[in-house]
């Protein structure tokens, strides 16, 4: 204790001014701190940084962010006696009279609202919901933690554009949902989350399992409420599916306390959605689409700006024919991928901090922006005051909060991407634009993205071309979060919607797994393939198991660099190479995929990945791939934070490499 | 500028938790904020004041109209409004002091609404800085506690007839 206080004493001495991760840092070890747990990430690599200078202070990296673990529920039995035996007699006494339980109306109810498949993890107070399930006409996929469970059901509307659905207890299973909820509405997913709770009267008592989760999740829900009355359980099921899945859509959660389960109700249950507060302006206000149109005709330097919204909304082809028609140049956010086909001229790829070069300038250099169901994030601007400086900006949304919340819109349309993209076709004419697709032509060759093909050791960028290149460019692709993510959406060419299921605006490790889990049952005659970090991979790898009861044909490639990535990369250009805690020991990925009845392959030399692809397409299990990729890799061309779009590092690299 | 908003919201459990949670995660700031029933017994009106640019007011009554037991929100700024707080003051006054005070009372139209041998309590209503004029006025006897409401507000009739409300029910446009 007395060496380290003297450390933060001396360091104290030395300078007067600190940053905030040394206050951090300093602050801790004062307070006789000397193990701590935690992960590294964008917005903490200051504070890692800080923590390698006070090495002093020894510290572990834990797999998960959270040092909570799922406790399992105790046997019902156990645990619920009273409500266990009532149930049973709810349960007779139902044979003889046309009652229902608070369990049946929602199976009921869940098939009326067209649910074939859900994910959901049993428990204690959700007992009766399972019982009823048991019966039921719906798939019902068990993962092997909620959090995997949510993923699941993310990808699932992600693939389909139907309403993901997910069940878990309450307590600890409710909480477990809790990444994946955010997951899902910051990508704004239709997804209803269904969580146990305890009986009514036990509320607020701090009883066995219990959280306040729609407290816990009201800022990361589109809304949510608990039914504490069975007359309203159907009613409020309706209004869930309707609030997910219209206007942005988004989650939504269902807290059911297990009394509500098991009671009886023999009113009407038809009841319809009551919703005074929840309007959607889908049509668009016909002015403003008629300025849209003027300001594009009259543009010589337009860019499309496209993000997830199109998706979505299913406008891809909608948006195909306005593109066509007004001879526009696109630029797509990540999860934008795949609205147009990225094979084709018009596309500018992505755009952003790991964007394209060519959509960047692109931007900076246009006199008109349309913005179709994007939210100028920041890491789509950059520098938001020197974003796009000679545009005039349309956008087209349909959530009226996403307009000028970040830039100052000239022409906000509200409303449904589908309906206005065809509105807008019937308006806009074609136009050569010359000079202006030269120009991006140009840009298009000089920068295009590259790596070095002549390296001996493995480049990611390579696998993923090489996969690209062997499934035609028509594979539903996954990712984790990092380094892996930014290179499946550079190296693989998109070609339809619904094509690349990432976590973007939360950029949740572990995602990509359970996603081609979702994904593939939503899907079972694609071939999903799940473009993963090894670090991203080992936070839900539990889920190989699920994907091997399900005998799911899925493809896992580990781009294993054995580092964090994309926290390196900051480390390498920010940080003097000082890589505070983003380098772990792995697993043999081969042994463990295996052992869990997956098959398993190690690549480790380059001139094995071409093979090595075409046999983990042949299999027919879940097939896990470890390539041994260059563990120093970078991801370019890359906007610093901060800077404007055009100011990108690497583009010397680019060009030389090209 | 400060920006008088009332939004008129489901009479649901949770709501207020709602409303406030929005602005402490979008750092808005509240200056103050009154919820009470209305005439429907469905529905309460919140009224919040919002101290903030036209830009930050715009997204406060967009991401109000976002919650979706929210269902009408109205900006009452640049429109003539009716707007007034409540206060119950308590201030020292010995039994010769009375007359003083009395006569401060009067002038502001304020009510006594207790009284002891030391102080004396008074209620007085109107629009802010009639509470704030009160305020100064009693310090110099001492002021022993103050309760306030925040401002509660409606449009002026006549007005709204002819002119609409800017801003009026953003879920509709």
């Amino acid at each position: 204790m007395n060496s380290i206080s003297t450390v933060s004493a001396e360091v104290a001495e030395k300078s007067q001014i600190k940053t905030g991760a040394q206050i951090f840092v300093d602050t801790l070890i004062e307070l006789g701190v000397d193990t701590m747990f935690g992960y590294t990430g964008a917005s903490v690599i200051p504070i890692f940084d800080e923590i390698l200078k006070k090495c002093r202070v020894s510290s572990s990296v834990s797999l998960q962010g959270q040092t909570d673990t799922f406790t399992m529920p105790d046997p019902v039995v156990k645990y619920n006696k009273n409500i266990n035996e009532e149930f049973r007699r709810t349960k007779m006494s139902e044979k003889t009279s046309n009652t229902k339980t608070g369990a049946q109306i929602f199976v009921d109810t869940l098939v009326e609202q067209g649910v074939e498949t859900m994910f959901g993890y049993t428990g204690g107070v959700v007992l009766p919901l399972f019982d009823k399930l048991y019966d039921a006409p719906i798939n019902f996929i068990v993962p092997r933690h909620e959090q995997g469970g949510c993923h699941m059901a993310d990808a699932y509307a992600r693939a389909t554009g139907k309403v993901g659905v997910v069940l878990a207890t309450s307590g600890p299973g409710a909480c477990n949902l809790v990444t994946g909820i955010a997951t899902a509405m910051m990508d704004s997913v239709p997804m209803v989350a269904f969580t146990g709770q305890v009986r009514t009267e036990l509320i607020g008592n701090d009883a066995f399992q219990e959280a306040d989760i729609t407290g816990i999740t009201r800022p990361i829900t589109k809304y949510n409420c608990i039914v504490k009355d069975v007359k309203d359980l159907a009613r409020t099921i309706r209004e869930a599916f309707h609030i997910a899945s219209t206007g942005r859509p988004g989650p939504v959660l269902i807290d059911l306390p297990v009394d509500v389960s098991v009671s009886k109700y023999d009113g009407n249950s038809t009841s319809q959605i009551k919703l005074p507060g929840y309007r959607v302006s889908s049509k668009g206000h016909a002015r403003q689409i008629s300025n849209a149109a003027k300001a594009i005709n009259k543009s010589e330097k337009p860019v499309l700006y496209v993000g997830g919204g199109v998706i979505i909304a299913n406008a891809s082809q909608e948006l195909r024919t306005f593109v066509e028609k007004a001879h526009l140049p696109v630029a797509m956010t990540l999860l934008g991928l795949g609205s147009i086909d990225q094979t084709r001229p018009e596309s500018l790829d992505m755009l952003g901090m790991h964007g394209s070069a060519y959509a960047n300038y692109a931007v900076q250099e246009c006199d008109l922006l349309i913005a179709v169901g994007a939210r100028f994030d920041d890491r789509v601007t950059g520098n938001i005051k020197t974003f796009a400086p000679n545009a005039r900006i349309v956008h087209i949304d349909i959530d009226p909060a996403s307009i000028s919340k970040n830039v100052q819109v000239d022409i906000p349309v509200v409303g449904d991407a589908k309906i206005i993209l065809n509105e807008l076709a019937k308006q806009v004419e074609y136009k050569e634009r010359e000079e202006w697709f030269k120009k991006i032509a140009e840009w298009k060759k000089k920068f295009a993205f590259a790596y070095d093909k002549e390296s001996s050791t493995i480049k990611p960028q390579y696998v993923i071309e090489e996969v690209c290149r062997q499934t035609n460019n028509k594979a539903i692709i996954t990712t984790g979060v990092g380094q892996n993510q930014m290179w499946a959406a550079q190296f693989y060419k998109y070609t339809e919607p619904r094509q690349f299921i990432t976590s973007g605006g939360l950029g949740t490790m572990g995602f990509g797994l359970p996603a081609a889990i979702g994904a593939q049952i939503a899907r079972p005659d694609e071939v999903v393939i799940d473009f993963d970090g090894d670090h991203s991979f080992n936070m839900t790898m539990t889920e190989l198991a699920t994907a091997v009861e399900h005998n799911l044909p899925i493809k896992v490639c580990i781009l294993n660099n054995g580092y964090m990535g994309m926290v390196r990369q900051w480390q390498e250009l920010f940080y003097g190479r000082r890589y505070s805690k983003s380098y772990l020991k792995n697993p043999n990925y081969e042994a463990l995929a295996k052992a869990m009845g997956a098959i398993g392959m190690t690549v480790d030399k380059k001139e094995d990945v071409s093979k090595a692809v075409e046999q983990m397409l042949k299999e027919k299990q879940p097939c896990v791939v470890d390539f041994r990729v260059e563990p120093e890799e970078n991801v370019w061309p890359m906007v610093p934070a901060g800077k404007s779009l055009s100011e990108m590092d690497g583009l010397d690299i680019l060009e030389r490499l090209i | 500028m400060k920006h008088i908003i009332s939004a008129l919201v489901e009479n649901k459990p949770g709501v207020l938790a709602h409303v406030a949670g929005m602005f402490a995660a979008r750092g808005f700031n509240i200056d103050s904020l009154v919820v009470g029933r209305t005439e429907d017994p469905d529905l309460s009106r919140m009224t919040i004041v919002v101290i903030g640019d036209d830009r930050i007011v715009e997204q406060v009554r967009k991401q109000l109209a976002k919650i979706i037991p929210v269902v009408k929100v109205q900006d009452f700024v640049g429109q003539p409004v009716v707007a007034r707080d409540l206060m119950l003051i308590a201030v020292s006054c010995t039994p010769e002091q009375r007359p003083e005070i009395l006569s401060v009372i009067d002038v502001f139209r304020a009510k006594v609404v207790d009284i002891g041998q030391k102080f004396i309590m008074i209620e007085v209503s109107g629009p802010e800085d009639k509470i704030e004029a009160f305020i100064n006025m009693c310090k110099p006897y001492g002021i022993k506690s103050v309760a306030r409401t925040g401002t509660i507000a409606m449009p002026r009739h006549d007005k709204t007839d002819y002119r609409t409300p800017r801003n009026d029910d953003d879920k509709d446009s």
